[in-house]
C-alpha cells in the first residue's frame, strides 16, 4: 500500500512512529486515564509495528527522552513531540483507515495526501530542531494541526475530518488536544520550539494542568450549552462490559480553560475564542481554514463506547459503586462534580437565596428567579406548584408559605394573621442567608474567573492546587462582595424577627 | 332541738354527692328544657348543673363571656344555632375553654376569620373536632392558622371554595394526626393538595372528597393510606379510566367506597380499582355507568361486599343477575330510581342473598308481585324495604309483605295501590318505626286503625295525600304509637282540630307537617303545642284558620322551633311578632299572607335575632327599608324572595292524575 510505504521509508517516521507505545507504558502511573486512552489507540498499530524493523531498538529512545524531559521540565521541544504525534497519528489515522478502508474509501486519497505532503515536511523539521528557530513553518503546523486533530479524533472516534486536508485553522486548539492525549509528555513543554524565553516557566505548568482536562476536548461542545447531558443519560442501559470506563482526577475536571494557546500560553474556556485570539500571532492563523471549526468525528463503531466515572468516592457515579452508572460525556463529568461534590458559590442576585456550583444553572435560575410563586417555608421558591408539592411531601416539616398578599385579601381585618405570615417568611428568608453566609466565606481565597483569563497568575492555580489539598478549591467565582454583604445585611432584620419564629406565638401575645 | 335537726336537713340534696347527681342529669338528655329547669330549682343545682354540662350549643354568640363563666367543664360547643360567630367570639372561646375544649362545631356559623381560628387553634391545644363546613370566605390563611392545631383528627371544610391547595398543604403538614378531613364542594383544592394530605396524614380513616376537581393523579397515594376505611369520591367528574389503571397498591383496609355521579368511570376503570380495594364491605356506584355484565364482574374480587347501592344506573338483567352471583352475602341492596329492573333480574339476586336486610327498589316500575312474592318467601330477614312507585305491585303484594317480614322496621309504600287489607297485614311488623303511605290513595281509617294498634314503636309516619284519612284515624295513631317523633298530614283536608288537639299526647314530636288542612284552626294548633315542647319544625301552610291565636300558645310552648311555614295562613303582624320569642326559630317562611304589612314584618324580623333564613314574597323586598334588609344581613340573616302566584288546591285524585301525567311526559 502506498501510504505505508511512504511512511516507512522515513526513518524519522518510523521512530516517531514508536513514540505511542513509549507513552503507552508509562501514563498509567501517572495518569491512569490517558493511559485508557492511550492503549486504546494502541491496538491499531500492532499490526504496523510487524511491518517496522527498527521498531524495537527506537522504542527506548523516547522513553530516554522522556525521563530526561521529567527531570528538567523545560527540554522537551513541542516541535519533537509535534512530530512524535505527527508521525504516530497518520499512522493511526491509517491504521484505522485500513481499518475502515472498506467503509471509506476517500478517506484514504486524503490521507494520502497527508502522506505525501509529510514528504515535504520531514526536511523542514530536521532543519528547525537543529536550528532551534522560531516556531514550526506554517504548512508544518497546519499538518501537524491536522494530524493532531485526526489524532485527537481517534481516541473517541477513528473516522476524521479528512476535509481537513486543506490544513484547518484552528489549529492550535487541536494541538493542545494532541499533546494532552500524549499525556507526560508533554511536560517538556514548547521551549525549545518556540525559543521564546519569558513564556516557557509558565507554558509547561499550564499545559500540564490542561492536559488532564482537555484530553477529551474534540467531544466537548460549548462548555455550558447542554447541561442537561448528565441527566440524558440516566437510563441508558449499557451493559456492564460494553464500554470502557474514564477517570479524570478533580483536579482535571475543576480547571477552569481547557483550550490554550501554544505560542503564549493563554487559556480559553472554548476552542472558538482561542482561534479568535490565534489571530493575533499570525497571518496565518485568519484563514477561513483557521477560523472555521474543526470538523466533528462521526463517531466509530470499531471503537468501544467510553464512559466516565466520578472520581469522588462513594459517588453512584463512581466506577466502584455497586449502581455504577457511568457520565455520558466530559462535560456531563464537570456538571455532575460541580453540582455533586463542590459547594454552591454562586448565588443568585435577585432572590439572594439560591445557589448554584455550575454557572449555567445560575443563569437558567436568573431567568426565572422572582417568578417563582410558590414558595416553601423554607424559603425555597419554585416555578410550578407540583414541584413545591414534591418538595414538601418530601421533606418533614416543611410547609407552603402562602404568599403575602393573599392573606392580606384573605380576611376582613386580620392583620394578625398577616403579620403571622411575615414572621413566616422572614425566618425562612434568615434561614437560607445563612447558609450562604457560610457558603461564601469558604469560597473567599478564590479569585475570580474573568480576572483569571487576564491575570497569568491563574493559569497557575490548577498546577498550584495539584500540589497542596484540593479540599476547598473552586475555580468558579464567588460571588461578587457585593451580594454577600447584602445577605448579611438583610440577616441583621432578619434575625430580629427571627427569634418569633412560630407566629402563633406572636400574635397569641398580641391577644392578651 | 327537733327544730335544729330540721334546719339542718333542710336540703337532702347536700347529703347525695355530685357524682351521683352528674349520672342522674346524663339522663336527661331529651328535651334540653329539663336540664335548663333543673339549673333553676336553686343555686346548688344551678352549680351542679354548670360543673356537669359537657356540651353547648349557644343560641347567640353576644351572651359567651358569662355562658362560658358558668360553664367550665365544656368539651363541646355546637354553634349552628347561632347565626353569627366572630373572630371576638372565637378568641373569647379559646380563653375560656383553652385546653379543655375538643370539639368545636361552626358549620352555620359566617363572620369569622383566620385570626380567630388562629387564636383557637394555639389556646385550644387539645382540640380534636372542627367544622368548619359552609365557610365561603375562609382562604388559605384561615388554613394556615388551622394548622396549628396539632391535634386535630376531625376536620370538615365543606363548602371552603377560596380554600387552595396551598391551604390545605399547611394544614396537612400541621395536622398530622388527622383521622378524618371533608373537602366536600372545596373547588380550588386538587390532586396536589389532596395528595399531600395522604402522604402527610397517614392516620387518616374517611375523606371525603365529593365534587372536587380532583384526577386519578391523587388516587394512588390515597390508596396507600393504612387506615383508610371510607373514601368519598362522589361527583369527581375528573377520574376516569385511563387514571384508574395506574393504581398498583391496593388499600387493604377500605371498607366503604363511593364513587357515585362519576360518569367517567367505566367497568375497566372500576375494575382496577376494585382489584386495589378487595375488603371493599360498601360500595356505591349511584348515576353511574349502565349496570351491565362488565361492570358486574369487576365486582369479582369484592369478596366481602355487603351493600351495594346502584341508584339511578341503567340495568341489564345480565348484571343484576352477575352481582348476585358474585357477592356471597349482600346485606343491602339499593336499585332506587334504576331503570330496567325486572322481575327476572331482581328474582335472580333474591334467591341468592337470603340474609338481605335492606331493599331499595323505589321507581323500579316494572316489578310485579311475582317479585314480592320471591322477596317475601326468601329474605325473610328484611328490616328494610323502600318500594316508592311500584305501581305494578298490586294490593295482594302488600298482604304478603305483611305476612313474610315481620322483621321490618322501616317501610316505604308512598304512591302505591296498598289498601286496608295489606295495611292490616303490615300490622304484624311490630318493630316497625317508620312507615310512609304517603299518596296511597286506597287507604282510609280502618287500615290505619290496624297500624295504631299494632305497631306502638312507630317513630315516623307519612301520610301526605292520603284522601281516605280522617280524624279516627289520625287519633287511632296518637293513641297507639306515643313515641311518634314525625307526622305528615299534609293534604289530609278531613283531619280536625279534634284529632290534631291530641297530638299534645305525643310527647316526642318533633316535626308536624299540616299542609293544606284547612279544617285545623288556632285552637287546634294550641291545644296541640301545649304538649309537644320538643316540636323543632312546623308547616301550617294553607292551613287558612290558623292565626294569630294560635301564634301566641305556640311561641310559648314551643321553645325549640327552629323551623316554620306560615304561608297562606291568616297570621298577622300581631302573630308573627309574637313568634320573636322563640329563642332559636331560625327559617321563616311567610308567603301569601295578605294580612302583613311591611312594618309588621320588620318588627318581627328585627325582634327574632337568630332568624338565618327567611322566605318572602317578592312584594316585601321593595316595601321593608334597604338599611334594615342590610342590618339583617350582617346580623347572619339571608332572604329569599319569591314571587310565586297563588294556586288553588287540587282535589287529590286530580292531582295525582296530573303528576301521573307529567311524569309520561318525563319518561
Amino acid at each position: 500500500m502506498e501510504p505505508e510505504d511512504s511512511l516507512c521509508s522515513s526513518e524519522v517516521w518510523t521512530k516517531s512512529s514508536s513514540f505511542p507505545n513509549g507513552n503507552v507504558q508509562q501514563p498509567p502511573q501517572k495518569w491512569p486515564d490517558t493511559s485508557i486512552l492511550d492503549y486504546a489507540m494502541d491496538q491499531p498499530f500492532q499490526e504496523f509495528q510487524e511491518q517496522t524493523e527498527s521498531k524495537a531498538s527506537l522504542t527506548c529512545n523516547p522513553n530516554q527522552q522522556i525521563e530526561i524531559l521529567d527531570k528538567d521540565s523545560n527540554q522537551m521541544n513541542a516541535a519533537l513531540l509535534a512530530s512524535k504525534i505527527q508521525d504516530w497519528d497518520p499512522r493511526a489515522m491509517l491504521n484505522n483507515l485500513s481499518f475502515l478502508e472498506q467503509k471509506i474509501h476517500q478517506l484514504q486519497e486524503l490521507v494520502h495526501l497527508i502522506v505525501g505532503r509529510r514528504g515535504q515536511v520531514f526536511g523542514r523539521p530536521d532543519e528547525l530542531v537543529v536550528q532551534q528557530q522560531q516556531l514550526i513553518t506554517a504548512d508544518l503546523t497546519s499538518i501537524i494541526v491536522q494530524l493532531i486533530s485526526t489524532a485527537g479524533s481517534l481516541l473517541p472516534s477513528v473516522k476524521h475530518n479528512l476535509s481537513a486536508a486543506v490544513p484547518p485553522v484552528g489549529q492550535l486548539e487541536p494541538f493542545d488536544k494532541v499533546i494532552f492525549a500524549s499525556g507526560p509528555g508533554t511536560n517538556g513543554g514548547v521551549q525549545s520550539q518556540h525559543g521564546d524565553g519569558t513564556k516557557l516557566p509558565e507554558l509547561p505548568t499550564q499545559v500540564d494542568g490542561s492536559s488532564k482536562c482537555g484530553k477529551e476536548q474534540n467531544m466537548t461542545v460549548e462548555e455550558h450549552e447542554s447541561k442537561d447531558e448528565e441527566d440524558a443519560d440516566e437510563h441508558e442501559n449499557l451493559p456492564p462490559g460494553s464500554y470502557e470506563i474514564l477517570q479524570l482526577e478533580k483536579e482535571e475536571i475543576l480547571a477552569p480553560h481547557t483550550h490554550f494557546c501554544a505560542i503564549c500560553g493563554k487559556g480559553f474556556k472554548r476552542d472558538a475564542n482561542l482561534r479568535m485570539h490565534m489571530r493575533g500571532h499570525g497571518d496565518e492563523y485568519k484563514t477561513a481554514a483557521a477560523l472555521a471549526k474543526p470538523n466533528k468525528e462521526l463517531g466509530s463503531e470499531t471503537m468501544l463506547i467510553k464512559r466516565y466515572s466520578c472520581p469522588f468516592t462513594g459517588c453512584k457515579r463512581n466506577k466502584d459503586h455497586k449502581k455504577f452508572q457511568p457520565l455520558k460525556t466530559i462535560l456531563c463529568v464537570k456538571n455532575h462534580y460541580k453540582r455533586t461534590h463542590c459547594d454552591k458559590s454562586f448565588t443568585c442576585s435577585k432572590c439572594n437565596s439560591k445557589k448554584f456550583s455550575v454557572i449555567a444553572d445560575l443563569k437558567t435560575h436568573e431567568k426565572h428567579c422572582g417568578k417563582d410563586k410558590w414558595l416553601c417555608s423554607c424559603g425555597t421558591t419554585f416555578s410550578r406548584k407540583d414541584k413545591l408539592f414534591g418538595h414538601i411531601a418530601l421533606f418533614q416539616g416543611h410547609t407552603p408559605a402562602i404568599p403575602l398578599d393573599e392573606s392580606k385579601g384573605a380576611t376582613v381585618s386580620c392583620d394578625r394573621g398577616e403579620r403571622y405570615e411575615t414572621t413566616n417568611k422572614l425566618g425562612s428568608i434568615n434561614f437560607s442567608f445563612g447558609s450562604i453566609a457560610s457558603g461564601g466565606s469558604s469560597v473567599e481565597t478564590i479569585a475570580d474567573a474573568k480576572g483569571g483569563v487576564d491575570d497569568p497568575l491563574s493559569y497557575f492555580s490548577p498546577l498550584n492546587f495539584d500540589s497542596c489539598n484540593f479540599g476547598g478549591f473552586h475555580e468558579f467565582p464567588r460571588p461578587p462582595f457585593e451580594n454577600t454583604d447584602n445577605a448579611f445585611s438583610f440577616l441583621i432584620p432578619g434575625s430580629g424577627n427571627y427569634t418569633q419564629k412560630s407566629g402563633a406565638e406572636s400574635s397569641s401575645n398580641n391577644l392578651e | 332541738m327537733k327544730r335544729q335537726k330540721f334546719i339542718e336537713h333542710t336540703n337532702p340534696f347536700d347529703l347525695i354527692s355530685d357524682e351521683i347527681i352528674f349520672s342522674i342529669l346524663d339522663l336527661l338528655t331529651s328535651n334540653p328544657i329539663d336540664l335548663k329547669s333543673f339549673s333553676l330549682t336553686c343555686k346548688s343545682f344551678y352549680y351542679v348543673e354548670a360543673k356537669h354540662r359537657k356540651i353547648l350549643k349557644p343560641l347567640r354568640s353576644e351572651h359567651l363571656p358569662s355562658v362560658l363563666q358558668r360553664y367550665t367543664q365544656l368539651t363541646h360547643l355546637d354553634f349552628s344555632l347561632s347565626p353569627r360567630v366572630t373572630d371576638a367570639s372565637l378568641v373569647i372561646i379559646s380563653k375560656a375553654c383553652n385546653s379543655k375544649l375538643r370539639s368545636l362545631d361552626l358549620s352555620r356559623s359566617k363572620f369569622f376569620s383566620a385570626t380567630g381560628l388562629l387564636s383557637l387553634a394555639t389556646n385550644c391545644t387539645n382540640l380534636v373536632e372542627i367544622d368548619l363546613s359552609n365557610a365561603t370566605e375562609l382562604r388559605d390563611a384561615a388554613a394556615v392558622a388551622l394548622a396549628k392545631a396539632k391535634n386535630l383528627e376531625k376536620l370538615w371544610l365543606g363548602r371552603c371554595k377560596l380554600i387552595t391547595d396551598m391551604g390545605i398543604g399547611c394544614i396537612a403538614v400541621g395536622c398530622t394526626k388527622l383521622r378524618f378531613i371533608s373537602l366536600k364542594w372545596c373547588m380550588s383544592i386538587g390532586d396536589l393538595g389532596v395528595g399531600l394530605i395522604a402522604v402527610k396524614c397517614e392516620q387518616i380513616r374517611g375523606l371525603d372528597l365529593s365534587y372536587m376537581q380532583i384526577t386519578e393523579k391523587c388516587l394512588p397515594s390515597i390508596l396507600k393510606l393504612k387506615y383508610l376505611e371510607d373514601l368519598v369520591l362522589e361527583g369527581c367528574f375528573g377520574i376516569d379510566d385511563d387514571c384508574l389503571g395506574v393504581i398498583r397498591y391496593g388499600c387493604k383496609s377500605l371498607k366503604k367506597l363511593d364513587v357515585s355521579s362519576c360518569p367517567n368511570i367505566s367497568p375497566t376503570g372500576l375494575s382496577s380499582l376494585t382489584r386495589a380495594t378487595t375488603s371493599l364491605q360498601q360500595l356505591t356506584l349511584a348515576y353511574g355507568s349502565p349496570v351491565t355484565l362488565a361492570l358486574a364482574n369487576s365486582l369479582k374480587n369484592l369478596s366481602m361486599l355487603q351493600s351495594v347501592k346502584l341508584d339511578g344506573c341503567v340495568v341489564t338483567y345480565d348484571g343484576l343477575e352477575a352481582i348476585g352471583n358474585c357477592c356471597a352475602s349482600l346485606s343491602d341492596l339499593s336499585l332506587s330510581k334504576c331503570v330496567g329492573v325486572t322481575d327476572e333480574g331482581l328474582i335472580s339476586i333474591l334467591k341468592k342473598h337470603k340474609d338481605l336486610k335492606k331493599l331499595d327498589i323505589t321507581c323500579c316500575r316494572k316489578i310485579t308481585d311475582v317479585s314480592i312474592s320471591n322477596l317475601t318467601n326468601s329474605c325473610t330477614s328484611l328490616t328494610s324495604l323502600k318500594m316508592e312507585s311500584c305501581s305494578l305491585v298490586s294490593r295482594e303484594g302488600f298482604i304478603l309483605i305483611g305476612r313474610g317480614c315481620h322483621l321490618l322496621e322501616e317501610l316505604d309504600l308512598t304512591d302505591n295501590e296498598i289498601d286496608n287489607e295489606g295495611l292490616r297485614s303490615l300490622s304484624r311488623c311490630s318493630k316497625l318505626s317508620i312507615l310512609k303511605l304517603g299518596i296511597c290513595l286506597n287507604l282510609n281509617d280502618e287500615g290505619l286503625g290496624h297500624i295504631g294498634t299494632c305497631c306502638s314503636k312507630l317513630l315516623e309516619l307519612d301520610l301526605y295525600r292520603c284522601a281516605g284519612i280522617t280524624d279516627s284515624g289520625l287519633l287511632a295513631i296518637i293513641h297507639g304509637c306515643p313515641d311518634l317523633e314525625m307526622i305528615n298530614i299534609a293534604y289530609c283536608r278531613d283531619i280536625t282540630d279534634k284529632s290534631f288537639s291530641s297530638l299534645r299526647k305525643c310527647s316526642r314530636l318533633k316535626t308536624i307537617e299540616a299542609r293544606g288542612c284547612p279544617l285545623i284552626t288556632s285552637f287546634g294548633l294550641a291545644e296541640a303545642v301545649a304538649g309537644c315542647k320538643l316540636l323543632r319544625r312546623l308547616d301550617l301552610k294553607k292551613c287558612c284558620n290558623v292565626d294569630d291565636a294560635g301564634m301566641i300558645p305556640l311561641a310559648h310552648f314551643s321553645q325549640n322551633l327552629r323551623q316554620i311555614n306560615l304561608s297562606y295562613s291568616s297570621v298577622t303582624d300581631l302573630g308573627l311578632l309574637s313568634l320573636a320569642s322563640l329563642g332559636c326559630l331560625q327559617h321563616l317562611t311567610v308567603l301569601h299572607t295578605n294580612r302583613l304589612t311591611p312594618s309588621g314584618v320588620a318588627a318581627a324580623l328585627l325582634a327574632n335575632s337568630s332568624l338565618t333564613k327567611v322566605k318572602l314574597h317578592a312584594l316585601f323586598q321593595a316595601l321593608l327599608p334597604e338599611r334594615l334588609l342590610k342590618h339583617l344581613e350582617v346580623r347572619g340573616c339571608t332572604f329569599e324572595w319569591r314571587e310565586k302566584i297563588f294556586q288553588a288546591e287540587l282535589d287529590p285524585k286530580c292531582w295525582k292524575m296530573q303528576l301521573e301525567d307529567e311524569m309520561q311526559i318525563v319518561f
